[in-house]
């Protein structure tokens, strides 16, 4: 699952990487004239509603996603790492605070507060990675705040308390790496998450704005066309559907590895 | 169990507090006047006046929280901009499309992958398992934005079997339930199975076996039935997702529902639908999962007493 996984990511990477070598189009360039053309051997994803080729927007559309979900999952896990980690070490009031808010949060429908967030923003690329990033760190927080309730009790922690370490120290040095293999394992399946947001997003036309490509924009432009040129829905749908494919089985094989009990 | 029942109602109380007051912050996230954005910068400044009047927006922000929370209460949620009706008549007019896509769409998932999940467990490691889970994480990795089109290219495009969207007949409701239902049914395959495989490692099915208790009634019978529990919670758990979901299919398939009312609400800028559509569906969502909570703790009364 991990080799698959890891696959399906590292091809995505050096395909959004070497776009211009893929496909010699530049993905804005439009071709009126040949608008909906079907895929051929020139154009292998065939051409847009406005004769742009398919395969260099997608290429081009992999940049953003792929930029998203980093941007979403480092903001989200440095966030829900900080937050987790102070309520899980130091307990008392910060935590009631920060857990009452990961709760409110929580039961939140993930997806609705990032729609509100933007509608009310404005659509922006920007404004998506803070709104996912706004729910995304609660994630992280809940998962570090176990952990580090646990962590704060084992005998290593103390004996560096009794040494005389500072809790900063503590926690950046002690309490956090004991969390760091979930988190990552949170963070793979936090990269499927978000390009799936992003995508949903800009379907609604809440995400980013043409002409920047982007895989949710462009199967919106799909839909009014389901009928004459299917292949606008097809591709950039597929290149949705396995990158996240390879961040779920990347995902999916880390926390087999990290937790041995769920394979037993 | 009367004791389990008011201490979960009263921890609903301040996360239904802490979800109306983002609501209500919302409109002031709204970078500029809210009034202004939405008439438009054509609009001339008595009617942004007039209409930051009817929003109340003079008002300070303590009264309008206060008056924010008191409408609530009453079940006023406010006058649609667009409309001019009330917002609470916009989302009943509409409750009923979502209901029936939402429990569409959960039969569709239920039907489909607790069979799935209960192969895949039966015959653990085989090819049969790896294919069944497989085309289960593609349910889940598979966008229902691109499942439906899909979907509907198939179906009613090149089969035209089914209608394309809209309502009128029970064939509209089957593409946008088998888009809404994929990936609960992938996530509820993946359960079942996991669920199902603690079962049977359990002594009384070893014990139901050695009796001579047939392969087949030993998994129905005896270890489906006690793998239930969990299976039953994330199906009340993913109710929320599906209504939620309801968002992105009701606009793939112009399904006139809340999901795709709160979507135009927010192409037109009528904000006070926007709150009022959000405010609803988030507090379904809540009441969802706490009913979720109170029937776990009605099946298994250790939880009662944790």
């Amino acid at each position: 699952m991990i080799r698959a996984g890891t696959f399906i990511v590292v091809l995505t990477i050096a395909a959004a990487l070497a776009g211009p070598m893929l496909s010699p189009y530049d993905p804005s360039a439009q071709e009126l004239a040949r608008r909906l053309e079907p895929p051929s051997f020139q154009h292998p994803f065939g051409l847009d509603e406005l004769g742009r080729d398919i395969l260099a927007r997608i290429l081009s559309g992999a940049r953003i996603s792929l930029l998203v979900g980093l941007a979403v999952v480092g903001v989200s896990s440095l966030t829900g790492m900080a937050l987790g980690s102070i309520a899980g070490y130091f307990g008392g009031k910060l935590d009631d605070v920060i857990s009452r808010v990961t709760d409110v949060l929580m039961a939140f429908p993930g997806i609705l507060l990032a729609i509100a967030l933007v509608a009310v923003l404005g659509p922006s690329l920007t404004n998506v990675v803070l709104a996912l990033s706004v729910i995304g760190w609660v994630g992280y927080a809940r998962l570090v705040r176990g952990q580090a309730l646990r962590a704060r009790e084992f005998e290593f922690v103390q004996a560096a308390r009794a040494l005389g370490a500072g809790s900063s120290r503590i926690v950046l040095r002690h309490v956090l790496p004991t969390a760091l293999p979930s988190v990552v394992v949170q963070a793979t399946l936090g990269m499927a998450g978000a390009i799936i947001a992003e995508a949903s997003l800009s379907f609604l036309g809440l995400g980013v704005q043409p002409p920047t490509p982007s895989w949710g924009t462009m199967l919106d432009a799909g839909r009014s066309h389901l009928f004459d040129a299917p292949h606008l829905t097809i591709f950039p749908g597929l290149a949705i559907a396995l990158l996240v494919l390879g961040f779920n089985f990347l995902g999916d094989g880390l926390r087999d590895r990290v937790d041995p009990k769920l394979v037993k | 169990m009367l004791r389990y029942l008011a201490r979960r109602l009263l921890l609903t109380i301040p996360v239904l507090l802490g979800v109306a007051t983002l609501v209500f912050a919302l409109i002031h996230l709204v970078p500029g006047d809210p009034a202004q954005s939405m008439l438009g910068d054509t609009a001339s400044p008595a009617d942004v006046q007039r209409l930051r009047e009817n929003l109340g927006l003079n008002d300070p922000l303590l009264v309008q929280y206060g008056k924010f929370m008191s409408g609530i209460a009453r079940g006023d949620l406010g006058t649609s901009f667009r409309y001019g009706t009330p917002v609470t008549q916009e989302i009943r007019s509409r409750l009923l499309r979502t209901l029936q896509l939402a429990v569409a769409a959960m039969a569709v998932a239920i039907l489909f992958a607790i069979p799935l999940g209960i192969i895949a467990a039966v015959y653990r490691g085989t090819a049969i398992d790896h294919s069944a889970m497989t085309l289960a994480l593609a349910g889940i990795s598979m966008p229902n934005f691109w499942l439906g089109p899909l979907l509907a290219i198939l179906f009613a495009v090149i089969l035209g079997w089914l209608p394309v969207a809209g309502t009128g007949s029970p064939l509209h409701l089957v593409l946008p339930a088998a888009t809404l239902g994929a990936a609960l049914s992938a996530i509820l395959a993946r359960m079942t199975r996991a669920s199902l495989l603690e079962e049977l490692r359990e002594l009384y099915v070893l014990s139901a076996r050695a009796r001579g208790v047939s392969r087949v009634r030993a998994v129905l019978r005896h270890a489906f039935r006690n793998s239930l529990i969990p299976i039953v919670t994330i199906i009340g758990l993913q109710f929320g997702a599906v209504l939620t979901g309801t968002i992105i299919t009701e606009t793939i398939f112009a399904w006139p529902g809340v999901g795709r009312l709160l979507i135009q609400a927010i192409n037109f800028r009528d904000y006070p639908l926007v709150q009022g559509c959000i405010l609803f569906i988030s507090f379904t969502y809540v009441m969802v999962n706490l009913l979720t909570d109170l029937t776990y703790g009605w099946l298994d009364p250790r939880i009662r007493f944790e």
